[in-house]
């Protein structure tokens, strides 16, 4: 799969209240209304200017935090392709891959903020056509690949009637 | 070969001997979600017509986090778990019964458990040897329904720790001085597991806080083995028969061992906006305090009221300074009341509130304002997490959070005591 559009850099330790605060619980179950505000406490302008195929780039450890799914699914509704990362929290990994969002670990220091990207996700390789750095990215382990193949956790277990990861 | 507590406790549960780095299917013997969760992981379930569990007894929806609700979107919620508790048979933890990682510590898991919960401190039952860790709602949906989740076994790093706190020292201290050292990312992917003479020693209310911020070092877990203690505490709980022993083998594979002399910390804060931005109370004398709060699944126990108590007894707060108190559950709260702890927080001119995670995690009772300042004894510090991003929050002990209440300022403990 090929993905396409630009970078919203961001830097390190974004947590899961800078992507979905804890001040709009009461929006988790409207999620069109949560996703109007994802990351608004990194940058308050992220959510009105972001475009469909877009990425979000960022430094160490994202997603830190909180266990609510809300995050990665409001990332996405937002139309966010992919995020990059140089790493990532555990939990915020896991729950993008069940929920069908790219998460890509790679070292995203020449990545620059409006840049424009083109990633192979079969291939594991990302262009950055405004400057020309071409990287990769860490593949992801085989378990995860098998849930992100089927469209994530749900359709893995509907289809397989359980876990079939080996 | 020997085995880390990570690897015997998935393993037994995988059905095999498993090592760090393996995939495994394991069984899952609790799985639980809170209201803030749990509405969409049943809303997941329903999606695939899969709303069921898979052993109802222990399978638990905890109404903690907007409790009582403070609005009509978050009753609404509150109604699709109860709803869904009534659908499946699952249990119904509501707004009086308390914070989910303290009841799930008093009631539910065991030593040898597979614990998740869809919160990321679900790793306080680790601090009882139960595998127990966070995941996101359809991780959990998932698990619950059909019991069994699948894991990497995670390398471990062990704590090993040696001495004898000094007085006003806590596991709260150690715990952030460990984060302060190896990072909020520290651990990522991996267990932790502590241990040593001074985890022997230490009550299990203090060990349920190193459980529980595991995470905040981005570990998977956080692992103590099984002991006496921990026999008396599910004794306590009229559970003495789910006690079994468990401790790790001597020739354990280590990814890394970090040896740490309790002796030597000191009362220890986290600055604002990450937990491992930490310094020492002492260092900190100055800085102005609006909101002090003493409660959460990290620092709610009795024993921490107690600690607090001990402190304001007959003495007020700062006039400038306002302080919330919130026993971590019904348990706790009665004890509180029993043992007059109740009455010495109000009368000293604290806002005692029901059981619950109250202000920790900004919906209610507690906001910060612009500019304010809440030093608190729960667990994460980010930007916005008390329900304003103008606001700065500063995680500590219940011991300096009581001396800060007195003084208006971060206060080492050692000075009021
Ligand atoms: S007390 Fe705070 S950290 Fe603990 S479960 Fe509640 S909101 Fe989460």
């Amino acid at each position: 799969m090929i993905l396409e559009g630009k970078v919203w850099k961001f830097g390190d330790d974004i947590s899961t209240d800078h992507i979905a605060p804890g001040r709009l619980f009461h929006l988790r179950s409207n999620l069109e209304e949560l996703a109007k505000h994802v990351l608004e406490d990194a940058d308050p302008e992220f959510a009105k200017k972001v475009r469909k195929g877009d990425f979000v780039v960022a430094g160490n450890n994202f997603g830190l935090g909180s266990s609510r799914e809300h995050a990665p699914t409001i990332i996405k509704m937002a139309g966010v392709s992919a995020v990059l990362a140089k790493s990532f929290a555990r939990i915020f990994f896991r729950n993008s891959i069940n929920i069908g969002l790219p998460v890509l670990e790679c070292d995203t220091d020449k990545l620059e903020n409006g840049d424009t990207l083109r990633i192979d996700l079969s291939a594991g390789v990302i262009e950055d056509k405004t400057n020309g750095a071409k990287l990769e990215f860490v593949p992801l382990p085989d378990a995860m690949i098998k849930i992100l193949n089927d469209g994530g956790l749900l359709a893995h277990i509907e289809k397989h009637g359980g876990f079939k990861l080996d | 070969m020997g085995k880390t507590l990570a690897e015997k406790l998935l393993g037994a549960k995988a059905g095999k001997e498993v090592v760090a780095g393996e995939l495994v299917i394991a069984k899952v013997d609790v799985a639980f979600f809170q209201d803030g969760t749990g509405p969409l992981a049943v809303r997941q379930l329903r999606k695939v017509n899969l709303e069921k569990v898979a052993d109802p007894k222990r399978s638990i929806l905890f109404i903690d986090h907007a409790a009582p609700s403070p609005r009509r979107e978050l009753s609404n919620d509150h109604m699709l778990l109860r709803e869904f508790a009534a659908n499946t048979g699952a249990v119904l933890s509501d707004i009086n019964e308390g914070v989910c990682h303290q009841r799930v510590l008093e009631d539910y898991a065991k030593p040898g458990d597979v614990v998740i919960g869809a919160d990321s401190h679900s790793c306080t039952a680790g601090a009882l040897c139960a595998f127990a860790t966070g995941m996101g709602s359809t991780d959990v949906a998932v698990g619950m329904a059909l019991g069994r989740t699948w894991f990497r076994v995670p390398p471990t790093f062990r704590v090993e720790c040696k001495g004898q706190f000094r007085k006003g020292v806590y596991s709260k201290d150690l715990i952030l001085h460990l984060i302060g050292t190896i990072g909020a990312d520290g651990a990522t992917y991996r267990a932790l597991e502590f241990g040593g003479p001074a985890i022997d020693a230490m009550p299990m209310w203090q060990r349920a806080t190193l459980s529980n911020m595991a995470v905040e070092a981005g570990a998977k877990a956080g692992l103590i083995a099984s002991d006496n203690l921990t026999r008396e505490f599910l004794k306590k709980y009229g559970r003495e028969g789910d006690f079994t022993e468990i401790r790790p083998d001597p020739d354990a594979k280590y990814e890394r061992v970090i040896g740490m002399d309790v002796s030597e910390l000191e009362p220890t804060v986290s600055c604002p906006h990450t937990v491992d931005n930490t310094k020492l109370a002492r260092e900190l004398k100055g800085t102005r305090v609006d909101q002090v709060f003493i409660g959460s699944c990290t620092n709610g126990r009795f024993e921490d009221l107690e600690v607090a108590a001990r402190i304001m007894k007959g003495k007020k707060r700062h006039v400038k300074t306002r302080v919330i108190v919130i026993p971590a559950s019904r348990e706790v709260y009665l004890d509180a009341l029993r043992a007059g702890l109740i009455e010495t927080f109000v009368t000293s001119g604290a806002t005692v509130l029901g059981p619950g995670c109250g202000p920790c995690v900004g919906v209610h009772e507690g906001a910060l304002g612009d500019k304010e300042v809440c030093l608190s004894t729960q667990n994460r510090n980010f930007k916005g997490r008390m329900g304003n991003p103008e606001g700065f929050i500063y995680l500590a002990s219940p011991a300096t959070a009581a001396a800060s209440a007195l003084r208006g300022e971060i206060t080492d403990p050692r000075e009021v005591l």
